[in-house]
């Protein structure tokens, strides 16, 4: 019982943070919340037996993509939007787009509803058919990576790589020449 | 014991966020934002699926996740940059010229 309350708080705070995450106006208070989101992800990812994927989550996420977005709302100094603005002139504001979109967020919650109820193999317990032990392991994580996806993993060296020199050409000031 | 179905559960609520996110709020940052939510929520379904058939391939799938979504804010904050010293403002709005 209490890893279920564990996994509704996770959960339930995951999905609270990000939800207020799209609702802020201030950036940085966006950013934050996204923060405390992936936080709680984490703790999901551990609850699943994934402690790598967890720590990753905090080291990569938390860690190296959110202080990037930090930097870059400071860098810019954090425009607010304008609230008058916003609701007045937003295109999905018109009457007739935003009562078409409704129906067509409504009829997406209901198929997916209506999916998940019909599906009755997804209703096994997570944790049931294999043991922790032979799925959590870091050392199993990376004797998989390095033989069955040594490509990919090469590749994604080069792709780290080709963004980084992308990066720095995309935002250098061009007076410079 | 918590079924499959309640992960999926919430990584589709969590999708559906990051969805209205991106349809909804007009600030480039916050756009990034919702994208990278949209990817965790994906990442949740992978590693749920991954417990529960026992495989360790959905872990490293979000292993590649996690380094195409880093790769994917590093250039995109690169293009806010360059956009925001061109017009001084946030606003998808602002950038238009190319619509036409």
């Amino acid at each position: 019982m209490p890893e279920t309350l564990v996994f509704y708080v996770l959960s339930g705070l995951a999905i609270l943070a990000s939800a207020l995450v799209i609702g802020q106006r201030n950036p940085m208070y966006s950013v934050m919340l996204l923060i405390a989101s992936f936080g709680a992800l984490a703790g999901l990812y551990i609850q699943l037996d994934a402690p790598f994927v967890a720590v990753a989550q905090i080291i990569i996420y938390a860690g190296a993509i959110m202080v990037l977005f930090l930097f870059v709302v400071m860098l810019l100094n954090a425009p607010q939007e304008d609230a008058a603005d916003w609701d007045r002139t937003h295109p999905l504001r018109q009457p007739g787009i935003a009562r078409f979109g409704a129906l067509l967020g409504l009829l997406l919650v209901v198929q997916l509803g209506w999916a998940l109820m019909r599906a009755s193999e997804l209703d096994v317990p997570v944790a049931g058919r294999v043991d922790a032990e032979t799925i959590g392991s870091v050392r199993q994580v990376g004797r998989v990576l390095f033989t069955d996806y040594m490509f990919a993993f090469e590749a994604t060296s080069i792709l780290i790589l080709v963004a980084m020199v992308g990066a720095v050409v995309l935002a250098r000031r061009e007076t410079d020449q | 014991m918590i079924p499959l179905s309640s992960y999926l559960i919430v990584s589709a609520i969590l999708f559906a966020i990051g969805t209205a996110g991106v349809f909804l709020r007009r600030n480039l940052i916050v756009i990034l934002l919702s994208i990278e939510i949209m990817l965790n929520a994906v990442n949740l379904s992978f590693v749920a699926f991954g417990r529960s058939l026992g495989n360790v391939d959905g872990q490293i799938i979000v292993f590649f996740v996690m380094t195409v979504a880093a790769a994917e804010a590093a250039v995109g904050l690169a293009i806010v940059i360059g956009l925001f010293r061109h017009r001084e403002s946030l606003n998808p709005e602002a950038f238009t010229t190319l619509k036409w």
